[in-house]
């Protein structure tokens, strides 16, 4: 009886061996922080935020979440004393080990909500960090009210230069906390094997290919470590500017390109695609995209769109309302079916557009034209 | 697609023929990698040694065009050895002595001279695709784009019910299809014999049941025309009206000058898209449409799910949804159609009237899409086809075919292959992918892809430009000296107007399809300076 149960915070829950406290705690809506923790892929353990306490009979000990199996009995506590102490600690270390400039630490004297104030109104300000609002640090900062500047230690990170030479991706190493997600992202999800930590020690780093741009390395911008990072060490260079976390909407929808039909959620401010990311858990893709799907979203901004309908006229075409464009397409197709039958019309429709339109033209042509002259590049 | 994406994760072998899946469907790519970490053999048949290939054990680098000869080669092995499930073959199948006597004159040393493969490597293949159940088939357009196409795919289908791999998980035969709606496109009868849901035209009850449905008399029964023969009839006047929609044939279609001679001899061309392009200027009517998220909708992926598309922008100027468009024709044309919108046409019209989506419902879609069969509105979809060796058309019958060389084949006057493609920072003819910011900056022009073997013997520099000419064109392009293509091969794609293989490619189809064989051609090199 009750062989696979353990306690978190006091209340009782069943798991499947195999299972980390941590898998047995986010099915259960528990929420243990963590910052490395990527699913589907080998724990590192490298974040530390996810350390519980258990209570052994000799008494307790500390333990990361992510890499413990849950055991029968086991007494779990997700929020004690200890336990905050130990994770406030780890966030201030992190938040000092790089430009964290949203941090609360460098400005002891102002009360954390002068501060949000301050920031807000500087958002455009190139130095604040860009996702604002939208940091899985900043967020744990806040809520275990983290005061950085703690150990007063920079790491050398933090002069690194900014990488932007690729159109799609903004590399900020002195933001990264090494939680090593995007390695496991680019490594273990996406399998494009295009960076990896590098310099052991002190300097250790994030790399692309041998300690070059992405641009020069293997990555071919699929966006999954950016997906993944928890800070603003990676970021959309498209999106940059165009709409807060919490001003967007996120709608969900099936990429216009291949036949893989990865599922996608378009961040959308005032009508208007400011960044893609993939559906996380859903079908087929699993939250993963490629390039197309990631950055390929602002053709239907383009000014070179097709507004109005156009009519031939000598060499070029001439703006006309639907209703003449309409009534010109219907009449004259009525003609040629008048004097020649309905098999001298003929259609191709799209393989890209939704199935509605498929439908409707061949609706089109076999009902109003009468003919089974309809194709599409069933083939290509 | 037989079985589902998340099974290429879960596969103990696959079999990768004819798909350059890093680039044309990369995301299928990342699972397919995943399961080698995991463990799982990878064998990848392709001429070039694309991205997929590092991942593999074994890599078959075929002639282009020899596919048959290799699928053959490979089932010759497995029944002389004996290594073939004949379990599965005796219960589930029927036709297996004709393929055993079609496939007894393919011995690896005759699959090895045509294919190019050593014999004792396709033997070894044989043995190792036998030695694990079950293993996965992964195809794509490298398969299907030959005058032999469809005896491509048959013989993959051959190859997996002797090694008993259908209906099962992480088994079956898997074409991945290139555009995001192609499959969704069949389904809904865009295609000059079915109606939506595969129902034959030549079929009166299926006739009857969609002339009830639209209000109509009599439908036609005759099977309609395919592209190539519409594109010939402009010609001869047989047809005298032509509809395109979203299509940019001009570009995509092989070997563009006769396609633009019959797009010029057009009485009367309609264009519907979202951009002018090449096809536009040939147009009488241009119609503008509204884009993938400026209408609802749905899309049916490669593993037949039909999954929701939204609305997250209004639709420019005048430009107006598709189906829209199509209403207001027939409005004119004296019917008025009731659906005003793509939840009604889905959920009262088209899943009314096919039956293996009559389960589909908006409702039902909100999350993840659903995967058809789902025949009732209780059903959960159908991941995986004939499980437990149960074929739609009770058992599964073998269709042994022979092997045919490519229309046009090298000689003394046109010494390569042309073998054409996609690339991954593109997107066909780059309607879509050509105005978005960034990907042109990956990619600005067309190359023409060769070995450095070949590119020593005619002294091209990397990134010389030099000219690629065949029977029915030529262009000027860049080349690039890649260690991906074999010697006398030369690989391109047709993203850009500019060094667009459709230039050069040969306008011959495979007889039933009527597809185009865009993979195989023959060309020649020659330096310009
Ligand atoms: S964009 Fe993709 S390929 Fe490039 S580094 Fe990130 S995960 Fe790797
Ligand atoms: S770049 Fe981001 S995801 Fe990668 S290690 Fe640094 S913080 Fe983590
Ligand atoms: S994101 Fe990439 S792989 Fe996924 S459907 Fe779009 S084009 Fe295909």
């Amino acid at each position: 009886m009750d062989q696979n149960r353990i306690t978190i915070n006091g209340h009782a829950y069943e798991f499947t061996p195999g299972q980390t406290i941590l898998e047995v705690a986010q099915q259960n809506l528990i929420d243990i922080p963590n910052l490395c923790h990527l699913k589907g892929t080998r724990a590192t353990g490298a974040c530390r935020v996810c350390i519980v306490e258990l209570e052994e009979s000799w008494g307790r000990k500390i333990v990361s979440s992510c890499s413990a199996p849950a055991k029968n009995g086991m007494i779990v506590h997700t929020e004690s004393p200890k336990i905050v102490a130990y994770r406030k600690f780890y966030i201030g270390l992190m938040l000092d080990s790089g430009n964290h400039n949203c941090d609360i630490g460098a400005r002891a004297d102002e009360s954390w909500t002068d501060f949000q104030i301050s920031a807000m109104e500087n958002d455009q300000k190139e130095e604040l960090c860009p996702v604002w609002g939208d940091c899985e640090l900043q967020a744990l900062a806040y809520r275990y009210q983290v005061k950085g500047r703690v150990s007063g230690r920079h790491r050398e990170a933090v002069t690194l230069p900014i990488e932007g030479d690729n159109p799609f991706i903004i590399r900020d190493m002195s933001r990264c906390i090494l939680c090593g997600r995007c390695v496991a992202a680019c490594n273990e999800v996406q399998v494009n094997q295009a960076i990896d930590f590098g310099f052991r020690g002190t300097k250790e780093q994030i790399i692309a290919g041998t300690g070059t741009t992405l641009m020069n390395s293997a990555c071919v911008f699929c966006g999954e470590c950016v997906q993944v990072c928890p800070v603003g060490a990676l970021v959309e260079k498209k999106a940059l500017g165009k709409g807060r976390p919490w001003e967007v909407t996120k709608i969900r929808t099936t990429c216009p390109y291949c036949g893989v039909g990865c599922q996608q959620l378009l961040h959308v401010k005032n009508d208007t695609i400011v960044k893609v990311t993939g559906v996380e858990d859903g079908a087929p893709n699993q939250g993963r995209l490629c390039v197309k799907g990631r950055f390929g979203y602002d053709f239907i901004y383009s000014d070179k769109r097709l507004k109005t309908p156009l009519i031939r006229e000598k060499d070029g075409f001439r703006e006309a309302s639907w209703e003449e464009a309409l009534t010109l397409v219907a009449d004259t197709f009525t003609r040629i079916i008048d004097e020649s039958g309905p098999d001298a019309l003929a259609g191709v429709s799209c393989a890209r557009s939704i199935n509605e339109d498929s439908y409707q033209m061949q609706k089109l042509f076999r009902a109003v034209f009468k003919t089974n002259n309809i194709d599409h590049c069933a083939r290509t | 697609m037989t079985n589902s994406f998340n099974e290429f994760a879960k596969a103990k072998m696959l079999l990768v023929i004819g798909s350059n899946m890093t680039e044309a469907h990369p995301v299928a790519a990342t699972f397919v990698k995943n399961a080698v970490q995991k463990g799982a053999t990878l064998i990848v048949a392709d001429p070039r040694k694309h991205k997929l290939v590092d991942f593999a054990h074994t890599h078959l680098p075929l002639k282009v065009g020899s596919d048959v000869a290799l699928l053959n080669g490979l089932m010759h092995v497995l029944i002389q050895e004996d290594l073939y499930d004949s379990e599965f073959v005796e219960t589930c199948c029927e036709g297996f002595d004709v393929l055993k006597q079609t496939v007894a004159s393919y011995p690896p040393e005759k699959a090895g001279e045509i294919s190019g493969i050593d014999p004792e490597l396709i033997r070894q293949t044989a043995r190792l695709l036998a030695s694990v159940k079950p293993v996965m088939v992964c195809y794509t357009l490298g398969i299907t784009e030959h005058t032999s196409g469809k005896n491509n795919v048959m013989s993959i289908a051959n190859l997996q019910m002797l090694l008993g791999n259908m209906g099962v998980p992480c088994g079956g035969v898997n074409p991945l299809r290139g555009q995001n709606n192609v499959q969704g496109a069949c389904d809904m009868g865009a295609l000059p014999n079915v109606f939506p849901g595969y129902q034959p035209v030549g079929d009166l009850s299926a006739r009857q049941k969609f002339e009830n449905a639209w209000g109509v008399d009599r439908l036609p029964e005759k099977n309609g025309l395919m592209i190539p023969e519409m594109m010939e009839g402009l010609v001869d006047k047989m047809v005298r009206g032509f509809y395109i929609f979203g299509e940019n044939l001009a570009n995509t279609e092989p070997d563009i000058r006769k396609v633009e001679h019959e797009l010029a001899s057009a009485e009367f061309l309609v264009v519907q898209d979202i951009f002018e392009n090449e096809t536009t200027r040939f147009a009488h009517v241009v119609l503008p449409a509204a884009a993938w998220s400026e209408n609802d909708g749905t899309f049916t992926n490669s593993e037949r799910r039909v999954s929701r598309v939204r609305t997250a922008s209004p639709a420019p100027g005048e430009a107006r949804p598709n189906w829209w468009i199509f209403r207001e024709i027939a409005r004119r044309m004296g019917h008025t159609w009731e659906s005003d919108s793509a939840k009604d046409l889905w959920d009262n019209e088209i899943s009314v009237l096919a039956p293996n989506l009559a389960g589909i419902k908006y409702h039902r879609i909100e999350n993840d899409g659903l995967q058809w069969p789902c025949p009732t509105e209780s059903h959960p979809g159908t991941p995986i086809l004939h499980l437990e060796g149960r074929f739609t058309k009770g058992k599964g019958s073998f269709m042994p075919v022979e092997w045919t060389p490519a229309a046009e084949v090298p000689d003394d006057d046109y010494p390569f292959v042309l073998s054409t493609g996609r690339r991954l920072y593109h997107y066909h003819t780059r309607t879509q992918t050509g105005n978005c910011e960034g990907l042109n900056d990956m990619l600005g022009e067309e190359t023409a892809d060769i070995s450095a073997a070949d590119a020593q013997k005619l002294n091209i520099d990397q990134n010389e430009m030099i000219r690629v000419k065949s029977r029915r064109g030529e262009v000027t392009v860049k080349a690039r000296i890649t260690h991906e293509v074999p010697e006398g091969l030369v690989w391109m794609a047709f993203h850009f107007r500019e060094g667009n293989a459709n230039w050069l490619t040969n306008p011959v189809y495979d007889p039933d399809t009527l597809t185009a064989e865009y993979k195989a051609c023959a060309v020649s090199l020659e330096k310009i300076a």
